[in-house]
């Protein structure tokens, strides 16, 4: 489903090393795989290549078909639409509410009117706040605009939820809920692809981990523990 | 495409100090521009009012009979470069000197004026070389004593005609290029403060096309509200202009009236397009 080949990315403007170094490994539909290391690794390279946000120096990303080779602006665009992507710093628009947030992301993809409040509605009550549909983010709290953010990424029913640090800002127990969300949203067949610090997070959870340092895997759970890989696409 | 003006309008509401200073900044760079075309127009009028007075005047032989000066003036209405040509007796020549000259109000014996042949010219033919060529033509018709053009008068008149045209046209060309710029600066702020807007609207996966489109519609708007506030403020700056300084001034006709308010939405439009364009490839 997604494939990383012999990838390399530098950064035009990076400090002359690669982001990313001959990385190459596979992600099965409906895993669930952290990616850790300390910061400058290339954990959200890894994430920003996978959205096509970047592509490779040297080697092919492949996405559900589409190749990082190959792929044009509309093609990366139809690719987003069935991606969900959060980040650690929520990116909600601020005059907008919770459920106006939502719906942003399915009017823009042009999704029938009709469909929409119902879809909306949906998503927000998955990630636990339909009472709050109204709310605009400074009313709500880190943990709150979080779950906007995921319901917004959760609200096209995307294959994969791509999460950059999702509780980086997050207080402990905001941590534990967000991750249990994400937990929730994996059980249900979404693949989620997360970028984290929180180690203690990872050990707990027991789903794969790749480790990078210096833009290269040092460690992934699954080879070492001979994981079966189950190609879905 | 009503998300897009949707969009467009909930602009408006969510910044709209931003969005009038963008107007008022097309206004007033357009305001320049109408400034100077106003001036550019009403100095092609005054020359224009001048130079319909160029004309040739055709002195005959005494003796000449009315009816030979009558079918000479058929015959020279004929050319393509003649408007009309009126045939003054020596009668009626004295009673124009009698009334434009003074120190002719005693004299009553038209004898010593001669009659002639006034030959207006048509718009287009009113040039040095042209009016050369009339004169020396009616100057071959056997009873023309002379032909007179004020051919210094012309020669000058047409320098100051072409020197005003390339200087029209360079300040109007410099004018509507810092215009374009003011412009393109303003509305490449209003792209900035909702780059957010834009790269959400990426990560969600909508097309360049559609996230363009609203800065499109609202470009337009501003143009059109920037060109119509101009053409106001030209207005009124000609209104105040012809009351304090007493000076009879022309404005646009609807028709460049509507060239300025459809070159302002143009500018609205080319300058959105060329901004989100460039802040699309940079995300």
């Amino acid at each position: 489903m997604i494939r990383f080949e012999k990838v390399t990315k530098t950064y035009p403007r990076g400090a002359g090393a690669a982001a990313l170094r001959d990385v190459s490994f596979h992600v099965a539909r409906g895993e669930f795989v952290f990616f850790t290391g300390p910061s400058g690794a290339g954990k959200s390279t890894i994430l920003k290549l996978v959205y096509m946000d970047e592509r490779p120096n040297e080697g092919v990303v492949r996405i559900s078909g589409y190749s990082s080779a190959t792929a044009k602006r509309r093609d990366v665009a139809k690719l987003r639409r069935r991606l969900g992507i959060v980040f650690q710093d929520f990116r909600l628009l601020e005059d907008v509410t919770a459920e106006g947030n939502v719906a942003f992301a399915l009017e823009v993809i042009g999704a029938p009117r009709a469909a929409i409040p119902g879809r909306v509605a949906r998503a927000l009550t998955q990630v636990g706040l339909a009472s709050k549909a109204t709310a605009y983010p400074k009313e709500l709290s880190g943990g709150e605009q979080q779950r906007v953010a995921i319901a917004r990424a959760l609200v096209n029913d995307p294959f994969v939820l791509v999460a950059d640090e999702p509780t980086g800002n997050l207080d402990e127990r905001a941590t534990r809920g967000i991750f249990q969300l994400l937990r929730e949203i994996n059980a249900n067949g979404t693949a989620v692809l997360m970028a984290t610090h929180d180690l203690e997070l990872v050990r707990r959870a027991e789903y794969r981990t790749i480790e990078l340092n210096h833009g290269q895997i040092v460690y992934d759970s699954a080879e070492s523990s001979n994981v079966i890989e189950m190609e879905a696409d | 495409m009503r998300l897009a003006t949707r969009t467009a309008m909930a602009s408006f509401r969510r910044a709209p100090l931003l969005n009038i200073l963008s107007i008022t900044t097309i206004a007033f760079s357009l305001f320049a521009f109408g400034l100077f075309g106003l001036v550019a127009l009403n100095i092609r009028n005054a020359l224009q009012a001048v130079e319909e007075r160029v004309e040739l005047r055709a002195f005959v032989t005494n003796g000449t009979a009315l009816d030979q000066m009558a079918s000479a003036a058929a015959d020279i209405r004929k050319y393509k470069e003649v408007a009309s040509v009126e045939v003054v007796t020596q009668q009626m020549a004295l009673a124009r000197a009698r009334k434009e000259l003074g120190e002719f109000q005693d004299v009553f014996d038209s004898e010593f004026l001669p009659a002639s042949l006034d030959v207006k010219l048509k718009d287009g033919f009113r040039d040095p070389k042209t009016v050369r060529a009339v004169a020396d033509r009616i100057r071959g018709m056997e009873f023309v004593d002379d032909v007179r053009f004020g051919e210094e008068w012309i020669a000058q008149l047409y320098r100051l005609r072409n020197i005003a045209g390339v200087a029209g046209a360079a300040l109007g060309l410099a004018f509507a290029i810092v215009a374009i710029i003011i412009i393109g600066a303003t509305i490449r702020m209003a792209v900035l403060a909702r780059s957010r807007e834009i790269s959400i609207m990426r990560l969600v996966g909508a097309t360049d096309a559609f996230i363009r489109r609203p800065f499109l519609i609202e470009g337009s708007i501003k143009g059109v509200l920037g060109g119509g506030l101009a053409l106001l403020m030209t207005y009124l700056a000609m209104r105040l202009l012809s009351q304090y300084l007493h000076v009879e001034t022309a404005f646009f006709d609807r028709r460049i009236a509507l060239l300025g308010l459809l070159f302002g939405t143009l500018i609205g439009l080319v300058g959105s397009a060329v901004s989100v364009g460039r802040h699309l490839r940079r995300i």
